[in-house]
């Protein structure tokens, strides 16, 4: 009995530090966050209560719309594709030929690069007159777009950029790969089976639970994406690149509209939750769990 | 007579597969190689243009080989930005972040996992819960309670969230207590050993790998954090690198490509070194933190 005591005050106090922060610089501002969304607060007088008159208000505000659609644009073509890309360099990465440790570097180097590296670097490429993507599009004969500049091709623009930093997702599908039992593929053979086979009976089904962390990850750091085009375009041209959190940026620290920046930051936890869950329950019956 | 036949048979299907293993090789090389080229291309442009001078930089089609190689470039950024100040300030935060990671974390993982004691586990379900809250969620409210403490233009709120226990730290290092024999501690309980004691002199030493992956990732998120010193830091002087390099081109972007590409490139520069250093903590790194599912 003294012995579960002293534990329990052991370990209390070696989780302190974390159980302190949690408290004071999480639990507690995210339950205040759901009071000022609820209130109308400008960070200089005392949050006044509005109901649900934030909510409301986002309700009928066409920039909202605009900044949702925006984001929900850039995850359903970034995160699929990004997945297919990572995965193709995974299974290419994954075969037996001499030098890969070089090339595995080469690939990965990209992601190991600042954000802010990237934003500055791309915006370069992207030059419309003296950018290199459009000079290698015009060697091909192929007149390039006015990447950054034009609304039809500005989230294409920071879609095909998102591609050159896949490096997480594909590592952890190599490490997925990796994992496959080398036995299933030889039984395969002595089967008959073919590549294309192989890659849809066995190798897909093995990396499925690698798959739904990647596409759960993708997914949360999707509709946040802040960085890129804050720096690249600050939410233009004409909204085009205007962001879900872009635009909860600019309530809260440029207006200073607190509570509605707040009731937007609520909406937004409630989207991804429920998109995280509806992607568990579709995949719930198609991820293989070795040994479950 | 048979026999041989079939033998020859045999021969000839060995010999085209061996021939297709050959050409798919090839195949393979060639893709690989593409996908070299094009992933190296951008950072290859980045120094290229780092090194121009002002008048190649603006040409159609663009020059690839920088003639004269300029390295003044280099100089003259460190100058028009105070590039020595924002690498102080992101040093400091850096290791401040580092070390604050490594003592915390690795105290709330000993708890986690060393330890018996009562909701233990579902304090550590909260932990993993943490991990899924996004910032935009708590970070308004955050900046009040930090505004109130007269924390924010100091450097603190962008280390303090290492200094107490960081989530994805605490589940990585617990991960890695957790398969260290139970027995070492017992052993070390029956010399008269306190909890910190094992904590200090038996696990830590046995637990190198994993505490390198903390320290590399939290020098690495630190180094490359924008939206934090964006929300908090408030006067010039203390900016960090990110932050520097983002009002510099805010400022003056569009025209000195040859300077911005000069300092990214230098910003760049440590980064990468850590990482052919360090390549396998990193690739450790990131399929360890796959693994939560």
């Amino acid at each position: 009995m003294r012995q579960r005591r002293k534990n329990l005050r052991n370990g209390l106090l070696f989780v302190m530090p974390w159980l302190i922060g949690f408290s004071f610089f999480l639990a507690y501002p995210t339950i205040a966050s759901l009071y000022y969304s609820l209130s109308v607060y400008d960070m200089f007088t005392p949050p006044k209560w509005n109901g649900f008159g934030n909510y409301w208000e986002l309700f009928h505000d066409p920039i909202f719309w605009i900044s949702l659609s925006n984001t929900f644009y850039y995850a359903i073509f970034a995160i699929p594709l990004g997945q297919v890309i990572a995965l193709l360099l995974a299974l290419l990465l994954n075969t037996k030929v001499k030098a890969m440790p070089v090339f595995r570097t080469i690939y990965f180097l990209p992601t190991i690069v600042p954000p802010v590296v990237i934003a500055i670097l791309w915006l370069w490429i992207f030059n419309t007159r003296y950018g290199v993507l459009n000079a290698l599009l015009a060697g091909i004969g192929i007149r390039g777009p006015n990447w950054l500049g034009d609304p039809a091709w500005a989230k294409p623009a920071l879609i095909l950029m998102s591609f050159w930093t896949v490096g997480q997702p594909m590592i952890i599908y190599l490490a997925g790969l990796q994992d496959v039992p080398q036995q299933l593929y030889e039984a395969a053979e002595l089967d008959g089976a073919n590549w294309w086979q192989k890659t849809l009976r066995i190798t897909l089904p093995m990396v499925s639970p690698a798959m739904l962390l990647n596409v759960i990850i993708g997914l949360i750091w999707a509709m946040q994406i802040f960085t890129l085009p804050y720096i690249m375009t600050g939410g233009g041209p004409m909204r085009a690149t205007t962001f879900y959190a872009l635009y909860l940026y600019e309530n809260a620290f440029q207006f200073f509209k607190m509570g509605y920046a707040s009731a937007m930051a609520w909406l937004l936890f409630i989207i991804i939750l429920t998109c995280t869950l509806i992607i568990f329950k579709i995949s719930s019956k198609k991820i293989y769990y070795a040994g479950k | 007579m048979f026999k041989s036949v079939n033998v020859r048979l045999r021969n000839n299907r060995l010999q085209t597969k061996g021939k297709i293993k050959a050409i798919l090789r090839i195949w393979i090389y060639i893709v690989l190689i593409i996908g070299a080229v094009s992933f190296i291309l951008p950072l290859a442009w980045m120094v290229s243009t780092s090194l121009k001078v002002d008048r190649q930089i603006f040409v159609f089609p663009p020059v690839w080989l920088p003639n004269p190689v300029r390295w003044m470039n280099y100089v003259d950024a460190i100058n028009y930005i105070p590039f020595l100040t924002y690498t102080l300030n992101t040093l400091y935060v850096s290791t401040l972040s580092v070390l604050g990671a490594l003592i915390f974390s690795s105290l709330a993982a000993y708890g986690f996992s060393r330890i018996e004691w009562p909701g233990r586990n579902l304090l550590f379900i909260l932990v993993l819960g943490t991990m899924m809250i996004p910032l935009p969620v708590y970070v308004i409210p955050l900046y009040v309670v930090f505004r109130n403490l007269h924390w924010t233009g100091t450097f603190k709120p962008l280390y303090l969230r290492f200094w107490f226990g960081y989530p994805l730290f605490i589940f990585l290092l617990r991960q890695f207590f957790m398969s260290i024999p139970k027995e070492l501690s017992d052993a070390a309980k029956i010399d008269g050993c306190s909890e910190l004691g094992i904590y200090w002199r038996v696990i830590l030493p046995l637990s190198k790998p994993a505490l390198a992956v903390v320290a590399l990732f939290a020098f690495l998120y630190s180094w490359q954090d924008f939206l934090t010193p964006l929300i908090f830091i408030t006067k010039q002087k203390m900016f960090t690198l990110s932050l520097g390099l983002q009002q510099y081109q805010a400022q003056h972007g569009g025209t000195e490509w040859n300077l911005l590409m000069a300092a990214s490139t230098l910003m760049l520069l440590p980064i990468v070194v850590i990482f052919f250093l360090a390549q396998k903590t990193f690739i450790q790194g990131i399929s360890l933190t796959g693994l939560k599912s």
